[in-house]
């Protein structure tokens, strides 16, 4: 399958975290959790969205990402996304980045199964850049490190055939599979149904390049159309709309990858999971080649230290009676359907700590090559950990 | 025309892949194998005629005696020679040939992978048994490997690659009609919508080739030397092979067509997409005069599902089957 895919998972999911953060940024001015201080300024929020970006966009990051390999579990996207989030002075703990990965991966599922074509994918990618320059636009330095990553990501796409863009996008739906939980949002909208699967419609413009269809055209040895013929199509399509740009500005047209959350509406980005759907709980060992991208990965990204005497910062995201009702009625003893996401700031040797023990986990499990024993990355990692 | 019938349910939903089911019927025996892909497994399922007994067995896609993980699979079909009938699985890795009923893995072609990866994707896809005993593969350089297959046993080797494609194989058919008067007997499809026909042997000929619009052809067939190509943009038009020229254009589906299938005793067309619709056309092919007539019969909209895989379970298009991606069930029709 396609080995271009992380460039764009990372812009995509990425770009949805940072709209649901800055949603609950926004929307959380007010003291009502225990936290010391408990406000967000306007301040603290820009300051989050430069330490995230500023890092998601570094050319380290970036230029390891854009090298050719396979997309890689979600164990190993999820534990890169965690670290991007701490790369501010925001803390999250492991069941609230679960659900923050949730909501994060089913938005991005939808506008992959809803992008009218392949090449769509990049208008949604560039969708997402164009919001996340927008929330750091304050800070020149930050925003020339996106508008960087964009140019690289216009080299690198823009002479992709539309059938490597569907590879591409199959990958990715592989990716996706199976995953069906249900987003507050999308189901108010209807563009989500109860079971969790999107809504296709049978309706609206054709991609373009498509013809509407009902058409048939009959020909003769000379290419002179002879008969025409038309059938019901079933479904009520219109012209295409005009295309948008691939330029590194410009009116994307598609309204895909824009931002759907608003400040006034936070319990939007509650999530439930369909009853039917089994957690996977058992462990998925990592391959060799996972373990090295995460090494990579976690090496490339930059930290600033931070100030001891600052303390944390805990907020959370959802509102925390609602959601523990919901998740006493119908939550079963081993799944975590909590929709709160707690954001702390712990200490940073804590989260070194924390993190040290998700990268213990990974060197601990077995690999199914048994000829080279895992600790040896395993420990580099831990070093690497305890360096950062 | 037709109504839907009772579905079976698969042990794993459809990935998203082009001519993502096949089908075997197997009349002396009273059954029907389907295959369905799903990431990196095969999910088989032979299904009695009475309705009464599934039994299912799932395949993954593995080098033999090789503990490695597992890749993605590409494609999985059924492949019916005049001796014997084989089920080709081509995946990441390289391209694998079972028995029929998944039992027994007869054979094994390890791709040319590079040590590190390169932009450039490697797989196996498009499948195709050709007169008389040969099996066809296409890979991800455009490359075909052609395969020669004894009437029994694993001997099978590689006789021949056919370089003429420059973009990824999508899907490959040979001459479905039983006649044997047909100059060309085999058609093969790329991304950039090229298609390329050729003649069996020894020494396979490149009989014709049809530029395509550098848009990918996802999906072809070929009956009665007429090739039947399914493209990205919901198109389906019919070439004369040989000589290369359009017959027909339909303006068939409002998304990226994913499967096309041919009844072949009744010239029964069935399209699939992924905007949810199966569509049911007959095509009139009458080779000495150069006529061909096609027209549209039926719809079916599967809702809310991207629809990966449709065929037809027989040669008259009497019932129809089709795959969805997400979906853990293999969706029948049946003429009404």
């Amino acid at each position: 399958m396609s080995m271009r895919t992380l460039p764009l998972v990372f812009i995509n999911l990425g770009g949805e975290m940072l709209y649901i953060l800055d949603q609950r940024l926004r929307a959380h001015n007010t003291s009502e959790d225990n936290s010391e201080k408990g406000v967000w300024s306007e301040n603290d929020r820009k300051r989050v969205m430069n330490d995230i970006v500023g890092t998601m966009f570094s050319k380290a990051f970036m230029d390891e990402l854009l090298k050719p390999q396979q997309l890689y579990s979600h164990r190993t996207m999820k534990t890169v996304l965690t670290r991007l989030a701490h790369a501010s002075i925001m803390r999250l703990n492991p069941a609230s980045m679960d659900r923050l990965y949730e909501l994060m991966v089913m938005a991005f599922k939808y506008q992959v199964f809803l992008c009218l074509r392949p090449k769509d994918l990049l208008l949604i990618s560039y969708n997402h850049m164009d919001t996340i320059r927008e929330f750091v636009k304050d800070t020149p330095m930050v925003v020339n490190q996106v508008d960087e990553t964009h140019r690289k990501i216009i080299e690198a796409y823009s002479s992709l055939s539309e059938g490597e863009l569907q590879l591409l996008r199959q990958t990715l739906l592989i990716f996706f599979q199976d995953m069906h939980v249900r987003v507050s949002l999308f189901l108010k909208n209807q563009i989500q149904n109860p079971n969790g699967r999107f809504a296709l419609m049978t309706s609206g413009p054709v991609p373009h390049g498509t013809d509407v269809p009902g058409l048939i055209r009959i020909f003769d040895c000379r290419g002179r159309e002879v008969r025409r013929r038309e059938f019901p199509s079933g479904g009520s399509y219109t012209s295409s709309i005009r295309e948008g740009s691939f330029e590194l500005h410009g009116n994307r047209v598609i309204r895909l990858g824009m931002n759907m959350y608003t400040v006034d509406h936070p319990e939007e980005t509650h999530t439930s999971r369909a009853p039917s759907v089994k957690t996977d709980g058992s462990p998925n060992p990592l391959a060799k080649e996972e373990l090295n991208l995460l090494a990579r990965l976690m090496g490339s990204m930059k930290t600033e230290n931070k100030p001891k005497d600052e303390s944390g910062f805990r907020i959370n995201l959802f509102n925390t009676d609602e959601e523990e009702e919901e998740a006493g009625a119908s939550a079963s003893a081993e799944e975590s359907l909590y929709g709160v996401i707690n954001i702390q700031a712990m200490q940073d040797e804590q989260a070194a700590l924390e993190l040290a023990r998700i990268a213990g986990q990974f060197a601990e499990e077995k690999e199914e090559k048994p000829e080279k024993p895992s600790n040896n990355k395993g420990e580099e990692l831990l070093a690497m950990m305890d360096d950062l | 025309m037709y109504h839907k019938e009772k579905s079976i349910q698969i042990k794993n939903s459809a990935s998203a892949l082009y001519n993502n089911l096949s089908v075997l019927r197997i009349a002396p025996r009273r059954l029907t194998h389907f295959t369905v892909v799903h990431a990196n497994m095969v999910n088989m399922v032979s299904a009695s005629w009475d309705g009464l007994n599934y039994t299912h067995r799932q395949l993954q896609s593995k080098e033999p005696n090789v503990a490695t993980s597992t890749s993605l699979i590409m494609q999985a079909a059924f492949c019916v020679l005049p001796s014997r009938d084989l089920l080709v699985v081509t995946s990441q890795k390289g391209i694998q040939m079972y028995e029929s009923d998944g039992s027994i893995m007869v054979y094994w072609h390890a791709l040319d992978t590079p040590e590190t990866p390169t932009a450039q994707a490697v797989f196996a896809r498009g499948i195709a048994a050709v007169y008389e005993n040969y099996i066809c593969v296409g890979v991800s350089s455009g490359a075909i490997l052609v395969f020669d297959v004894p009437s029994k046993g694993s001997n099978i080797t590689l006789s021949e690659v056919l370089e003429e494609h420059k973009e990824s194989i999508t899907d490959m058919a040979s001459e479905c009609s039983g006649s044997q008067e047909c100059i060309a007997n085999l058609v093969t499809a790329d991304d950039g919508g090229n298609l390329c026909v050729w003649k069996s042997g020894e020494e396979f000929q490149l009989l014709n080739k049809i530029p395509g619009f550098d848009m990918s052809c996802s999906s072809v067939k070929l009956w009665k030397g007429t090739v039947v190509a399914g493209y990205g943009t919901g198109q389906i038009r019919l070439y004369e092979a040989v000589t290369g020229i359009l017959h027909a254009e339909i303006n068939a589906h409002a998304r990226w067509i994913y499967s096309v299938d041919i009844a072949p005793f009744s010239g029964l067309l069935l399209s699939a997409a992924e905007d949810s619709l199966v569509r049911v056309w007959h095509m009139t092919i009458t080779p000495e005069t150069n006529s061909v007539e096609v027209v549209h019969l039926h719809n079916e909209c599967v809702t809310d599902t991207q629809i990966c895989g449709a065929k037809f379970c027989d040669g008259d298009g009497y019932a129809f089957a089709v795959t969805g991606y997400d979906l853990s069930e293999i969706i029948r029709y049946i003429q009404s």
